[in-house]
């Protein structure tokens, strides 16, 4: 297969991209991991494809006192290979090498996937874990917004149709934070059956449960997580199963079984980091 | 003789190229005015073409079956009675039979634009009821997939040794049903040719990919009524074929019509989705056994019955039926059976056609044989590895013929099993079973025990009723007026290193080294006629043909040296590339030399039939050399994940003698590979209606490096009494066991659960729905 035929225009800067989007039919490209393949399956018919690859300010990276703000446009194996300041004991980097393949990784960007938002791809429900939030650009403004709420549903998200996904703010994990994150493939490199991410940072007060790859926006286990900060890891196991039954009713057995199973093994693997 | 010959682990000559991408593939072909063609696909299973009407503005672009004058379906006829035979036209005519099936074709200066042309034709389909499963096939009020059958069924193999009534009182009786996946093959590089006309030659030039170039002329000519001297088919390099490239196919058919019409030049590339949503499926078989034993697991008889589900037509020249009918005989593996029955139905359904892959019947046939006797061997409560051991057919029966009349030349099945069970330490396992995993993991051992049945001959293939069959492969050697050495032969290269192992069996004849020896395959223009690239049978019939016409052309150039050493013929010896009678010698290049350029110093009598030559080989019996080996698998199945590891992977194979070790150990692995493929990912699912669910790799996972284990590979070399050098064939045996090994693996590890899998592939979710089927699960 291959693409329908259409205009390429290679942005210089974040004005000149949102100037193109004027364009009903314009469609943007980061790494173009995912795009490609849906070009060339004629999933995608834009008339325009605008590339953002090349846009200096999306690649920027600034450090604040609570987060770190790494432009959209940085790649999986920049995160992999430390290039960028960790704030999250290593969580990033951790997530970054196990995604897909090593040639994937050196195009394939975090803005790119968060803004495609398949369900089963890492960076949603890691951020998601993290309570991070996003920049998006728009002609004469910008907003933020957080990663759970901009996450509408699998490959829905709340970008509008004349808007840039600019940067991601990460928040700073403490010293004594940890995270534990477990995903289950079929094979290695493949997008995630079942997939867990625990973020606990004691001294903000802070713990969050996600159970990611489940068709939908990722679900933040907040009675887990609650009994994870109150009463440890065992009283978390307790409520895993329950919860997961409640907040995923209608799911067969092997589905539950999956996703039960990585969020159990997430809590078991943050005991021993 | 030299460091090359026939033993020697030579690198391949082919390497130097496929390695630094200067392999010259069918889209490496740049051909002046070269336009490309796109199909547009059946998006129905089963239908009726109601119209196809073509955007008014590209009318001469697009073709359709009403346009292609003097071009015939595929019709392949079988021997066998009572097959029922298809016609298969290029382009769908009157009715769809399977989501995939071509019902026009654009040509345009680029793929995109075909595509776009493809995308403004206006198709009208009247659905029909799909036929999606071999069982929904054989129902009495099953639709027809060919309207002018009585039922859905191309044909019922039959085989009887007769099965003894008592054999129902026997101490053990399992009953079990198998199924395989519906799998794709998925060579490196797709299907794709060119075809154009050449003026200069006044022919119809083919260059397609596929492993049977001499065969494609026939097969062309016949559905293009052109004669075979108007045809010259060419095949490059080719990335993989594994029977994908085996047979005509219709793309071939529709762009050697488009050739000769308009004596222009196209091109069609199969890209990926096609391959996994209308390129030709492979390997769906379904299987209910039952086996008697005695209480020590000895087999008594088998009855089985067979179904294969071949798809909407049958393929060329191999009918719809090879698999179908290759079960009956393969069925009992190397084990002596007193006793079989065996009734298989090849079943047309509205799914892509069938085609041989790697293994052809076997990959199935040995996992419903080899799952059979862990069954066995669990009823008799025994190790499996033990019952297995007891059945085999023993070395002192050698050669032997089986219950089902295959005639195994040489070998000592039983000692492979034996090395193999050391290699793998089944004591240490079962001691670590006792001792249970860290990780909470069930670990567990299968074995498997096959038979590869290669360089079969005309016999063997009529009595599974095909048409075209293989006989005399022929192979040319030539020498150069400076002593170097040509070799020419119609089988082809698909990646299994032909072009080294050939000039290897030349190497030994002539003592010349392989550096000064080259091979051409695959061309009709330049090369002699071959069945081609199938059957494991390349080196035991090119490799035969060549040591002969090697041997004629040394007994040639013996002829001309003794003139010059002034002795007779019989004095001359080879060695080391001269030609020897006692103190003195002169080289190849000094012969030939003398031959070409400086013929006045030969006597007028001289040899006439110069330096060179072309023989004819086929083994002295059409039976087959049958090479053998035992894999054992050692596994980790974990429960709360359905996931499986392959810990530890051993093969013990017998291929007689190797003519090149790192060749056939290639071979091996690489097949070993594909056969973990058919294990545990491998699938082409279809949904009720006939539509592939798995049309991009996301959803049709192949295993990669990380999936497969370091596979330790022993060899033993008991030479076939019928074949030259005791070659075997090795092409496909490391394919046929590795979902019989795993799978007894995986059911060894969870028989103290009281769960068996049956069905291929073994994905995490089967083995999870079979543990919460037994109420066993961690839920």
């Amino acid at each position: 297969m291959k693409p329908v035929a259409f205009q390429y225009h290679r942005a210089s800067d974040i004005d000149d991209a949102l100037a193109q989007l004027a364009d009903s039919d314009a469609k943007l490209m980061a790494g173009g991991c995912s795009l490609g393949p849906m070009l060339n399956l004629r999933l995608v018919r834009p008339t325009l494809l605008v590339d953002l690859r090349h846009i200096a300010e999306l690649r920027q990276v600034a450090c604040s006192r609570e987060t770190l703000r790494i432009g959209s446009l940085r790649t999986h194996a920049e995160i992999e290979d430390g290039g960028l300041p960790d704030v999250t004991n290593g969580l990033l980097p951790h997530v970054a090498h196990r995604i897909a393949y090593r040639a994937v990784r050196n195009r394939g960007t975090m803005g790119g996937s968060v803004a495609h938002a398949d369900p089963a791809a890492d960076w949603i429900s890691t951020l998601i874990a993290l309570g991070a939030s996003l920049v998006i650009k728009r002609p004469g403004g910008e907003r933020t917004i957080a990663v759970d709420r901009f996450v509408l549903a699998g490959f829905a998200t709340d970008l509008g149709e004349n808007e840039i996904l600019a940067a991601i703010d990460i928040p700073k994990l403490s010293r004594h934070g940890r995270w534990s994150y477990h995903k289950i493939c079929r094979k290695t490199g493949e997008f995630a059956k079942a997939i867990a991410a625990i973020v606990v940072d004691p001294d903000r007060h802070y713990a969050r449960i996600v159970c990611g790859a489940v068709e939908a926006t990722p679900v933040v286990m907040t009675d887990t997580a609650a009994a994870l900060q109150s009463a440890g890891t065992a009283a978390a196991l307790e409520k895993v199963g329950p919860e997961l039954r409640r907040l995923m009713p209608g799911h067969d057995a092997v589905f539950l079984q999956l996703h039960l199973t990585a969020l159990r093994r997430a809590l078991c693997e943050l005991d021993r980091r | 003789m030299p460091g090359t010959g026939i033993g020697a682990r030579v690198r391949r000559k082919e390497d130097e190229r496929l390695t630094r991408g200067r392999g010259r593939f069918i889209g490496d072909f740049h051909i002046q005015g070269l336009q490309d063609v796109a199909f547009l696909r059946s998006p129905q299973a089963h239908a009726r073409i109601r119209s196809i009407v073509k955007p008014a503005d590209a009318e001469k672009q697009i073709y359709t079956a009403a346009d292609l004058s003097g071009l015939r379906p595929i019709v392949t006829a079988s021997s066998l009675p009572g097959y029922k035979v298809s016609s298969h036209p290029p382009l769908a005519c009157g009715k769809v039979r399977f989501v995939g099936e071509a019902l026009a074709m654009a040509v345009a200066r680029t793929r995109a634009t075909a595509e776009d042309l493809c995308e403004r034709i206006a198709v009208d389909l009247e659905p029909l009821t799909p036929v999606v499963s071999a069982d929904a096939a054989r129902a009495p009020d099953a639709p027809r997939v060919h309207d002018a059958w009585d039922d859905n069924i191309y044909l019922l193999a039959n085989f009887d040794s007769g099965i003894d009534d008592a054999l129902r009182d026997a101490p053990i009786k399992v009953v079990r049903e198998y199924r395989t996946a519906r799998h794709c093959i998925h060579p490196m590089e797709g299907k794709g040719l060119i075809a154009y006309w050449d003026h200069q030659a006044s022919q119809l030039v083919v260059i397609t990919s596929t492993q049977i170039p001499h065969v494609i002329r026939t097969g062309l000519a016949q559905c293009l009524d052109l004669d075979q001297e108007r045809i010259r088919v060419i095949a490059p390099d080719v990335g993989g074929g594994f029977g994908y490239k085996s047979i005509l196919q219709p793309e071939e058919l529709l762009l050697s019509w488009l050739a000769l019409t308009h004596k222009q030049p196209f091109r069609w590339l199969e890209d990926r989705r096609e391959h996994l949503t209308a390129g030709a499926n492979t390997r769906q078989h379904q299987y209910r056994v039952t086996a008697y034993a005695d209480a020590r697991g000895r087999l008594l008889g088998l009855d089985a019955e067979a179904m294969v589900d071949a798809g909407a037509y049958s393929v060329w020249p191999y009918t719809a039926c090879l698999e179908g009918a290759q079960i009956v005989g393969n069925l009992p593996g190397p084990y002596d059976l007193p006793s079989y029955r065996c009734r298989s139905f090849t079943v047309a359904t509205n799914k892509p056609f069938l085609v041989p892959y790697r293994g052809v019947s076997r990959p199935g046939a040995c996992f419903a044989m080899e799952l059979t006797l862990d069954a066995v061997a669990r009823a008799a409560g025994r190790e499996p590895a033990d019952v297995r051991a007891e059945n085999l057919v023993p070395a002192s029966a050698m050669p032997h013929t089986n219950v089902a009349g295959k005639h195994f030349d040489s070998g000592d099945y039983p000692r492979s099993l034996e090395r193999a069970r050391a290699m793998i330490d089944l004591p240490a396992i079962r001691a670590r079973q006792q001792r249970g995993e860290a990780d909470g993991r069930r670990i567990g051992v299968g074995f498997a025990v096959y038979t590869e049945q290669s360089a079969h001959g005309g016999k063997a293939f009529t009595s599974w009723g095909l048409t075209v069959i293989p006989g005399f492969d022929q192979a040319s050697v030539k020498l150069t007026p400076d002593g170097g050495v040509e070799v020419r032969s119609g089988i082809h290269t698909i990646g299994q290193g032909l072009e080294t192992t050939l000039a290897q069996v030349a190497s030994d004849v002539l003592s010349i080294p392989i550096e000064r020896i080259t091979v051409t395959l695959g061309d009709t223009a330049t090369t002699p006629y071959s069945t081609g690239a199938i059957g494991s049978r390349g080196i035991v019939m090119a490799g035969g043909a060549v040591a002969r016409a090697a041997r004629q052309v040394a007994d040639q150039a013996k002829r001309l040296a003794a003139h010059l050493l002034q002795c007779t013929p019989d004095d001359v010896a080879l060695q080391d590339g001269r030609l020897v009678a006692g103190q003195a010698s002169v080289s190849f290049a000094d012969i030939c030399g003398i031959w070409y350029l400086r013929p006045d110093q030969l006597p007028d009598d001289v040899d006439r039939r110069g330096l060179e030559a072309t023989e004819a080989y086929k083994p002295s019996v059409d039976t087959g050399a049958f090479s053998y080996a035992t894999h054992a698998a050692l596994v980790a199945v974990d429960t709360d994940t359905g996931g499986v590891e392959i810990l530890d992977y051993v093969i013990v194979e017998d291929c007689g003698r190797r003519v090149n070790p790192m060749i056939v150990e290639g071979q091996t692995f690489g097949g070993a590979a594909q056969g973990i493929g058919t294990a545990l990912f491998e699938e082409s699912p279809f949904d009720a209606q006939g539509q592939p669910l798995a049309s991009t790799l996301i959803d049709y996972l192949l295993p990669g490096p990380t999936e497969l284990p370091s596979i330790r590979l022993e060899h033993f070399e008991t030479l076939s009494p019928f074949t030259e050098y005791g070659i075997k064939g090795a092409g496909e045996g490391g394919a046929i066991a590795p979902a019989a090994a795993i799978v007894n693996g995986i059911n060894d590890a969870l028989a103290p659960l009281g769960v068996e899998i049956n069905e291929l592939p073994a994905t995490p979710e089967r083995i999870l729905r079979a543990l919460h089927a037994a109420g066993t699960s961690a839920l």
